[in-house]
């Protein structure tokens, strides 16, 4: 009877490569046609809930609240609303879209077929990461009808959005792997994400805080991702270091992308 | 020698609350074979089938797919098999077209692989002018056939078929089995599980029995049915009759007046029972065997103590 090589010829291996990168493509385009085909109930509601924001806090409310962190307030406030666009979106989409699958036992059509288990993460994250920022160009975009501004690093804005967006995203996974009902997977964005991100410096500078809840503030991820944002778009010097928000969210990255890695690997919530 | 299409040694799987599904399974399946894999609910059937798919995690034990070892080499191994489920597992939102050529993504297969062989197996199966419908708009024998199309999408050398025909109309099922036969006459290594028994017996060369983990049967089908001792023949009559007629050497029962029932024991011959009811001025319209074969067999190699049906084994 013929024995398997585990060890693979080059050819071999290019083959394995390249189908993995075909399953990769497959289940990144799946996401993608997912939150499009249900753009009303993924595209559109943070726009509109964005340009209320705009329009109530950036306009009604912040021509009289004058500049903040060095900024006029509506300025002020364009990085965090396009943060927490991304933030919620692409939680969400990992979330319910891996749920989802879970749910309709369509992940068993990935578990079968010969796709290893970093691919299926790696498919489900770019797809939440699509989605991120998707709706964050879309808010960007609204943004523009009421500030005008240019962006000062480039490789800085892009960098943090792209590093949020790959957070949230195996954040959202983490979730749905736990998840047994529709309902666990709002849990988390309303009592953790929600409180995080309005309190995460997107309204008002930690300036503001008395000396006690400003340090408490420094244990939220979101206040070093909003600060850092807004650097990258105005150069202004924000709330913590840009070294150490990127220290600290690569260091997330990894830490979730290992968690989630682990429980692909031992099947938890998707193999008997 | 021919490699085996499915080789399984010493396979369990005990579940998180201790419930042991599976007690150390030997099985092997022949390149080529149309094979049965049957047994009642909650024997092991899916858990046989979940791990070899590796749906679920065995606990103990071997699983080589055309000599691949599934442990040592996954990939190999996943890309000989294509599995039908027994639920439904797509999303009822997506395009029928969608669903197996993302399946064939999933196996690697190119855009334009993907495509031609999702035309194929889809025109084959009848579901081509449905490619951009959404699943959720196809009947229940549409849904089985997609899943069939979306399991061959990437070629496999070894299909299994989770009970593909349940809830499916006669002349659908009818036309499915034509179709398994001419993929397994081209062939596909064949697993099925169903429990349309009949379906078992007019399809697979190949048995094997499981019950309560353990395997109680594998042989052959025609070694299988040549246990039977005894089988039950209804015979319906041209004209009524008052009385089962009593012939010397065959034991009719009158189940109304023009159908008779006959058991027929190994060594009698239905010409000798046709001559004895001739002979008696009985004509004969119709004959059917009373219950098909494999379930007799079935429930008599299933059957818990005490419940055991009237055959035995030869």
């Amino acid at each position: 009877m013929a024995e398997s090589t585990p060890h693979l010829s080059p050819a071999e291996a290019k083959s394995t490569l390249s189908a993995d990168w075909v399953a990769f493509r497959t289940i990144v385009i799946k996401e993608i046609r997912r939150f499009l085909r249900i753009w009303p109930q993924t595209l559109v509601p943070p726009a509109i809930s964005m340009v209320l924001y705009f329009l109530i806090f950036g306009t009604f409310i912040g021509s009289r609240v004058g500049r903040m962190g060095g900024l006029d307030y509506m300025a002020f406030i364009v990085p965090g609303l396009i943060m927490m666009s991304v933030i919620t979106n692409a939680y969400s989409n990992v979330a319910s879209s891996f749920y989802s699958t879970k749910f309709q036992r369509s992940i068993e059509t990935m578990l079968v077929a010969p796709i290893p288990n970093g691919v299926i993460l790696a498919g489900f994250v770019a797809g939440g990461v699509a989605r991120g920022l998707c709706v964050g160009a879309i808010v960007t975009i609204m943004a523009g009808f009421f500030v005008d501004f240019t962006i000062h690093s480039f490789a800085l804005t892009v960098g943090m959005i792209l590093m949020t967006a790959v957070l949230f995203s195996l954040g959202g996974f983490i979730n749905a792997v736990f998840a047994d009902k529709f309902d666990d997977i709002s849990i988390i964005p309303a009592f953790v994400l929600t409180p995080l991100t309005y309190l995460g410096g997107v309204f008002y500078s930690l300036d503001l805080l008395p000396d006690f809840w400003r340090t408490v503030s420094y244990f939220n991820p979101i206040v070093y991702m909003v600060s850092s944002f807004r650097y990258g778009i105005f150069g202004v010097s924000g709330d913590v270091p840009v070294y150490l928000s990127v220290a600290a969210i690569g260091g997330f990255v990894v830490l979730f992308w290992t968690i989630s890695l682990v429980l692909l690997n031992r099947g938890t919530g998707i193999r008997a | 020698m021919t490699t085996a299409a499915l080789s399984i040694a010493g396979l369990r799987k005990v579940y998180a609350d201790g419930f042991t599904a599976l007690k150390g399974i030997d099985l092997e399946v022949k390149e080529g074979d149309f094979f049965a894999l049957l047994g009642p609910n909650g024997a092991g059937k899916s858990t046989t089938i979940g791990i070899i798919c590796s749906l679920v995690r065995k606990t103990e034990g071997a699983v080589k797919i055309f000599g691949i070892d599934v442990d040592k080499d996954f990939a190999a191994a996943k890309r000989l098999i294509g599995v039908v489920p027994q639920e439904f597992n797509f999303s009822i939102f997506e395009k029928v077209g969608d669903i197996v050529e993302v399946q064939a993504g999933f196996y690697g297969l190119s855009l334009r692989d993907g495509a031609v062989n999702t035309e194929k197996y889809l025109k084959r199966l009848g579901l081509w002018d449905k490619r951009n419908a959404q699943a959720r708009h196809l009947s229940g024998g549409m849904k089985r056939r997609l899943m069939i199309a979306r399991a061959l999408v990437h070629e496999p050398r070894l299909l299994i078929l989770d009970e593909p025909t349940a809830g499916v109309d006669i002349e659908i099922r009818r036309s499915m089995w034509a179709f398994l036969e001419e993929m397994n006459q081209a062939g596909t290594t064949i697993i099925l599980t169903t429990h349309y028994l009949e379906e078992a017996e007019s399809l697979c060369r190949n048995i094997a029995i499981i019950d309560h983990g353990e395997i109680v049967e594998n042989t052959s089908m025609r070694a299988l049915l040549g246990q039977l001792t005894t089988e039950t023949f209804v015979v319906d009559l041209a004209e009524p009759v008052a009385a089962a007629p009593e012939v010397p050497g065959f034991a009719f029962r009158q189940v109304d007046a023009q159908c008779l029932e006959l058991d027929l024991t190994r060594g009698q011959h239905l010409n000798a029972a046709f001559a004895a009811l001739d002979s008696a001025g009985l004509k004969v319209m119709s004959l059917r065997n009373k219950s098909n074969r494999l379930e007799q067999l079935f429930v008599s190699l299933t059957a818990s103590e005490g419940s055991a049906e009237t055959l035995v084994h030869g």
